[in-house]
């Protein structure tokens, strides 16, 4: 049987249950904490860190965190959210996002989140660092200028055996997401949609599909990220 | 001592541009020239992009007419694709893209007549400088610029509808349109609150005509007299011979009225267009191969349609349209500010069309894309405000654009401008002791009259302004103005 524990977050009182992550808790009490890496259903692998709370204290991800009884969450506080900002402006200064010809623009997470904290213009200068199209593969087109590094696509596009489709190539600066020459081959029209959906930016792409989902129709026109978590506690 | 005139920035023009004005020591126009300043590259950056993407990247060109460039690409692509070459889009891919081009052209226009062109018209060329804008215009006679302002409005409005946002939409993609018409926008702009509704545009497209009338009644010296620039026309035109600025074959008349391009399909375009690189320019020099690089110049816009249409599909627009031929003696007007009247005969063309188009059911529902054997190139042209506009896309095995060539409205009339630039000066200021701000605006007006949009023919970043300037020969002296 779950065991239910009390945590605080920003002082409210919340319920939870024991060995939850703490970005889970906080969405079954209708708060919202920002996350980019994290793919539901997926594990979680902490990478982006824009989850970051503190937690008694101490700086975590609260994507991999599990809460435990009496646990103290700050998410709200000043500190936390001037960390979620640079790291927004970090990614969009180590990738060429263009927004206005993306086609993921509207839907794409990173883009939302920008909105969300406000971001006008990145602190850091740009790197503009070269970048390859892979066009290559017949469903999907990679654009690895738009690339977060997050994995999801690593960690939640398997095969019917179970391997992933997509790995890390090279090291360091020089990383990238690859397609699997062989597995990728056989990508089915599902799966290729199912990446550019776990995509959290315009990195995956269906081929030949850009633009259908009109301007009012896409995953945020309407309302800031999170608002769906918010709107629970309401 | 020569001496050479600066006009920089040169105003109420859509784009950062200059004019030099050359004088020897007797006050004797030598050289005229309006250079444009400004270098964007979209041809090369749109290179290995996804062909798809296209269409909402170039577009950036321009915050002025987004939606021409928006469907040239989305037309060159849907060849790509294998939709056909303009007529085998589903029923309701293009109507929404003709009402989407429709509002564009009609607020675009709306936006040069009221805003950038009219205090000319309504203060003088030769007005306080203070006085020649939209403001003033605002104060001397509201009616007008309220007007101005709401058709513009009720343009963009359709863009928003039909394209998702009134400024660099997602609405056409290869093969089609990504929406219908919402029926809440159908009944809006319908039977919407005036002055907002479709009744009241096409009212206040006549009342602007009668506004034109009412001035070229009394100020003949400045609608017929002020420049004449004979030139050949080129421009879409339906196959039947009527207007049409969303699709069909490309036609050139000379200055005499003769058919000289006949009725041509526009793939083909290089059989019949080349273009010329100057080195004082960022702007090329396109013209008709088969008359050379220095006869085959030829003009594009309001004018050039007119010139080259043999009638109109809409009855209000017509009537007027005879009124123009039969004030033209049938011939070819030449005459630049002549300009504004075609203009204001395509505002109200637009409204009819849109008038007809919001009454189609087809706009709500029906299949929206439509796909064939895909094809390896592309050429879509369109006819924006400012004149005929040309997208020609290559693609790769693998999807990605591998050859863009744009030629812009703008383009085409590079070196009609130069032309009217060079007739002002040398009417204006030839052995004049003084260069006053009048013979300045004048140069400018004759430029305003082709509404150009600089940015666009440069495919420019930063400031928008366009300069004039006098300066003599040795001395380089530089009256530079900057407005």
């Amino acid at each position: 049987m779950n065991q239910i524990v009390k945590i605080t977050i920003d002082g409210v009182e919340c319920m939870a249950t024991k060995g939850q992550y703490i970005t889970d808790a906080a969405k079954e009490n209708g708060i919202y904490i920002p996350t980019l890496c994290n793919y539901e259903g997926v594990k979680p692998r902490g990478s982006c860190r824009i989850c970051t709370v503190k937690v008694n204290g101490r700086l975590m991800t609260a994507c991999t965190t599990p809460v435990s009884e009496n646990m103290e969450i700050e998410n709200n506080a000043d500190e936390i959210q001037e960390l979620r900002e640079a790291i927004i402006e970090l990614l969009f200064i180590e990738g060429n996002h263009f927004c206005p010809a993306c086609e993921k623009s509207g839907s794409c997470e990173l883009q939302a989140l920008a909105y969300r904290f406000h971001m006008m213009v990145p602190r850091f200068p740009y790197s503009f660092p070269q970048q390859e199209i892979d066009a290559t593969n017949p469903k999907l087109v990679k654009d690895q200028n738009r690339c977060i590094l997050c994995k999801r696509c690593i960690r939640a596009i398997k095969d019917e055996k179970g391997r992933s489709v997509f790995a890390y190539k090279r090291r360091s600066r020089h990383v990238e997401i690859s397609i699997d020459p062989k597995i990728g081959k056989s990508l089915s029209d599902e799966m290729a949609q199912q990446a550019m959906d776990v995509c959290p930016v315009g990195a995956l792409l269906v081929r030949e599909r850009g633009f259908v989902v009109p301007i009012g129709e896409r995953k945020y026109d309407n309302e800031p990220i999170g608002s769906d978590i918010e709107k629970l506690k309401e | 001592m020569g001496q050479k005139i600066t006009i920089e920035p040169v105003t109420r023009v859509e784009g950062h541009g200059k004019v030099t004005i050359h004088l020897d020591n007797e006050g004797n126009v030598t050289q005229t020239r309006l250079h444009i300043v400004e270098f964007r590259g979209f041809e090369r950056f749109v290179q290995g992009r996804p062909y798809w993407e296209a269409p909402v990247l170039v577009q950036r060109l321009c915050g002025i007419c987004p939606v021409s460039h928006h469907l040239a690409a989305a037309k060159a692509l849907d060849v790509i694709v294998g939709a056909g070459t303009g007529d085998g889009l589903t029923p309701t891919g293009e109507k929404m893209r003709r009402l989407m081009h429709y509002g564009q052209i009609f607020q675009s226009h709306s936006l040069h007549f009221f805003h950038l062109a009219s205090p000319d018209l309504l203060f003088g060329i030769d007005a306080d400088p203070v006085k020649r804008n939209v403001i003033a215009l605002a104060l001397e006679n509201k009616d007008l610029a309220v007007q101005g302002v709401m058709m513009r409005k009720f343009g963009q409005e359709i863009i928003a509808a039909t394209a998702g946002k009134k400024i660099h939409g997602t609405g056409a993609i290869p093969g089609g349109i990504n929406k219908h018409l919402s029926s809440f926008d159908k009944k809006h702009f319908l039977n919407g609150e005036a002055p907002l509704n479709i009744k009241t545009m096409v009212d206040w497209s006549l009342a602007a005509l009668e506004f034109f009338h009412d001035y070229h009644e009394k100020n003949k010296a400045v609608i017929d007299e002020f420049i004449e620039i004979p030139s050949s026309y080129l421009s879409l035109i339906r196959k039947d011979g009527a207007l049409d600025l969303y699709h069909g074959v490309l036609r050139a008349k000379d200055q005499n009225g003769n058919i000289i391009l006949h009725d041509v399909d526009y793939q083909d375009y290089l059989k019949y267009i080349d273009e010329e690189v100057k080195n004082w320019s960022y702007m090329k020099f396109p013209y008709l191969k088969e008359l050379g690089k220095e006869a085959g110049w030829y003009t594009v816009g309001p004018l050039a349609r007119l010139n080259n249409a043999d009638f109109i599909d809409t009855p209000l627009a017509q009537k007027e349209f005879e009124n123009f031929k039969s004030y033209n003696n049938g011939k070819p007007s030449h005459k630049a500010m002549h300009t504004h009247w075609a203009r204001l005969i395509e505002i109200l063309h637009s409204a009819e069309k849109m008038e007809q188009l919001l009454e189609d059911p087809d706009l709500t529902e029906g299949p929206l894309t439509v796909k064939g054997k895909k094809e390896s190139e592309g050429v879509g042209v369109i006819e924006a405000p400012r004149g005929t506009l040309f997208h020609h896309y290559k693609v790769n095995d693998h999807d990605q654009i591998e050859m863009c060539n744009l030629i812009v409205s703008t383009t085409n009339n590079n070196q009609p401008m130069n032309e009217a630039v060079n007739q002002v000066a040398v009417k204006m200021m030839t052995g004049k002791e003084e260069i006053s701000e009048a013979m300045m605006n004048a140069v400018e007006v004759a430029i305003r009259a082709y509404d150009p949009c600089l940015s666009c023919a440069t495919h420019a970043l930063g400031q928008m302004p366009l300069e004039i300037s006098l300066f003599k020969k040795e001395k380089m002296i530089d009256k530079k103005r900057n407005r």
